[in-house]
């Protein structure tokens, strides 16, 4: 589903990724971990086709296709959600009306007929009683004044009604409280399946007692320097990432 | 005398009025005419006019129509909507056309016609507000508009009396007139008697691609406890000059809101001026405007707090395109009597383009120590987080930025209580919107 090739990426002028090499299947769930400044917030943006990030060399492949060729929207029809660090507040735009244009968009680029209103809802309101979203949020500006807890639920919330092949999850679990967090784990979960795929960036050992990755890839210096399965994770927690400090070339999965 | 002035000098002895006008009024015209030739058009020189020249206005030859050609109905009709108001007048070149207009569905008493067939008439209300609420002094386009309206609107709204369907007034420009540029300068006189209410909405508009000159002045007065909700909508010709000057009076507890929608007009400036004259008033002022190509809209509003215990609420916002310029100066005076004044101004200016530029200015004038007065202002260009935002979530640059304009719109737009008005500019909105984007992209 997604190959990472040799991934070389810079942000504002400062190179951060330095060769990512990184290979996930369909129905796979990786988790990538690291230090603060390893680069994980930027592989996930560099997926995304955030424009402030320049690939300077390497290449990914989704689905065969060639990602970094195509438009951040491309790249969303094609089937990558990225569930935001921190998600923008855009005051003035009612959610719903967004999620709805968002999702006919989707329908449209997969030749699947568009909801009506009536058929929105229906869906809308079964995903938000499965991520136990309040309602009013519905009516909302996008994520303005939410809390942020009502934020990061916000983009699982979306990524369900969506319904990616790819969901990236950035930093997902930063500033939730335990209960908030058992809900977007669930339902992360609720969507796992065969065909769709969770790239999970944290920095945190806890997310993954919730959702339960089956490969763990540890970043440092903008390159993968660990792979293994759920055990990393553990260890991870248990000694901290100072004994990584020394990369060893990156493996590949 | 400038060649421009001398001819308005001669147009004006031969101008049309209003058959059975009385000597106060032609004495009034007189004075005014002489104050516009005295004043001239103002220039770049004028602090009230630093940023917009109007040597495109001054130096062109307008024409008054003589006789008006009959507009066609299907011009006029988008304006319409009969079924949501309870009087449309429709003026063509600033000529009451009678067989265009209906005002059927009026309460008893309710004045709704005319400016012409009233004066004529000598209506109460006229001779002690018309041309006094809008003084012509200090303003030469209202000295102009006063020494050459051919007719306009009066709308009298006795006391105690609510007015439940809005009132429209229509000014249709046919845009030439014996191969020159037509200019017309229609008047609008609004008195709402004490305990009142009503809402009022101007329109204006003329051909595609017409090039003419719209002078318009309106005056609304309020008695105690009235409440009025105004509209002006300003969808001109893209080659149209436009100069609109709106003097309001609040009386005693009066609540009034004024919204201003420019979308139309290749030079605009529109002048709003809120006289909070008795105590407990309120007022409203709300803008938006719309400008690409070269275009400049310049908004010009005054608050005058005169008496105690007002309150002014005040949101204008701005989108340009391409090379299109913005105005704005908000005036905010604070006379000594006026204390316990809660004043707030909010100006924002969306810049789609690096040409489009805006010119913004707040002007506070406090003379009283125990007010409450906010402003603030804010220029910028559409937030690039929230149009990646957007399309990662699957919709393309264009709808992103088109989706984040009309944002910014709405803001102003959803403070408009008429929804069959308000979406009928959103509907003019996202038309000149695409038409901007399009020559941006």
């Amino acid at each position: 589903m997604l190959k990472v090739r040799n991934l070389h990426a810079r942000v504002a002028g400062r190179e951060i990724l330095r060769g990512i090499d990184l290979s996930m299947n369909r129905g796979e769930v990786h988790a990538i971990m690291g230090p603060n400044g390893s680069g994980k917030s930027t592989l996930a943006r560099v997926l995304s086709g955030h424009p402030e990030y320049e690939v300077t060399d390497g290449e990914i492949l989704f689905e065969g296709e060639n990602l970094l060729e195509m438009e951040p929207e491309e790249r969303a029809r094609a089937g990558v959600f990225m569930a935001f660090q921190y998600p923008v507040e855009i005051p003035g735009v009612n959610n719903a009306y967004f999620l709805k244009a968002a999702l006919n968009t989707m329908r449209r680029h997969r030749g699947e007929e568009e909801l009506d209103a009536m058929e929105f809802m229906t869906l809308v309101r079964d995903r938000m009683k499965q991520l136990d979203v309040d309602e009013t949020l519905l009516s909302r500006p996008v994520n303005e004044g939410f809390s942020g807890g009502e934020k990061k639920r916000n983009e699982i919330f979306q990524m369900a009604v969506l319904e990616p092949k790819l969901g990236v999850l950035d930093e997902t679990d930063s500033g939730l409280d335990i209960d908030a967090l058992k809900v977007v784990a669930h339902g992360v979960n609720a969507m796992r399946s065969a065909d769709r795929s969770f790239l999970v960036v944290t920095h945190y050992q806890r997310l993954l007692n919730y959702i339960v990755p089956d490969f763990v890839h540890v970043l440092t210096d903008g390159r993968i320097v660990r792979s293994g399965s759920k055990e990393l994770a553990l260890e991870l927690e248990e000694k901290g990432y100072g004994w990584l400090e020394e990369p060893v070339g990156s493996s590949k999965v | 005398m400038a060649h421009s002035l001398e001819q308005y000098k001669q147009a004006f002895t031969n101008a049309r009025r209003p058959p059975g006008e009385s000597s106060d009024l032609a004495q009034t015209r007189e004075a005014a005419l002489n104050r516009f030739l005295t004043l001239g058009f103002p220039t770049t020189r004028d602090e009230e006019w630093r940023f917009t020249s109007v040597a495109p206005i001054a130096e062109r030859a307008f024409a008054l129509p003589q006789t008006s050609p009959a507009a066609r109905h299907r011009d006029i009709a988008p304006l319409r909507s009969a079924d949501v108001f309870g009087a449309e007048l429709v003026f063509v070149d600033g000529r009451l056309a009678p067989a265009l207009s209906t005002a059927d569905a009026l309460p008893r008493g309710v004045r709704v016609g005319s400016l012409g067939d009233f004066t004529a008439g000598h209506a109460d209300g006229i001779a002690s507000h018309l041309a006094r609420v809008a003084q012509f002094d200090r303003r030469p386009f209202v000295a102009f508009n006063t020494a050459f309206f051919a007719d306009g609107a009066y709308i009298h709204v006795p006391a105690h009396t609510i007015v439940e369907k809005p009132i429209h007034v229509v000014f249709v420009s046919t845009g030439e007139t014996n191969g020159r540029p037509a200019m017309s300068h229609p008047r609008v006189l609004a008195v709402l008697g004490d305990d009142s209410q009503a809402a009022v909405v101007e329109s204006y508009a003329g051909p595609d691609g017409a090039e003419y000159f719209t002078n318009v002045v309106t005056e609304i007065v309020l008695g105690q406890n009235a409440v009025l909700d105004h509209y002006k909508l300003q969808h001109e010709s893209a080659q149209a000059y436009h100069v609109g000057t709106i003097v309001l009076e609040t009386g005693r507890s009066a609540s009034c809101t004024s919204h201003s929608i420019s979308l139309g007009g290749a030079l605009v400036r529109n002048d709003v001026i809120a006289i909070l004259a008795g105590e407990g008033g309120e007022c409203t002022l709300n803008g938006l405007y719309l400008a690409d190509g070269q275009r400049l809209i310049d908004n010009h509003t005054t608050i005058d707090h005169a008496m105690p215990h007002c309150g002014s609420r005040e949101i204008y916002k701005g989108i340009l395109a391409d090379r299109a310029r913005g105005v704005f100066n908000g005036k905010i005076i604070v006379r000594p009597d006026a204390q316990k004044t809660d004043a707030k101004q909010t100006n924002r200016a969306l810049l789609l383009s690096e040409d489009a530029q805006v010119n913004s200015k707040p002007e506070l004038e406090i003379f009283a120590n125990d007010v409450k007065c906010t402003h603030g202002a804010a220029v910028g260009q559409l937030d690039q987080d929230a149009v990646f935002y957007l399309r990662s979530r699957g919709l393309d640059l264009a709808e992103a930025r088109h989706l984040l304009i009309h944002a910014f719109a709405g803001d102003v737009l959803n403070r408009m209580p008429l929804v069959p008005v308000r979406n009928g500019v959103e509907e003019v909105l996202q038309r000149q919107l695409a038409h901007a984007l399009a020559a941006a992209a």
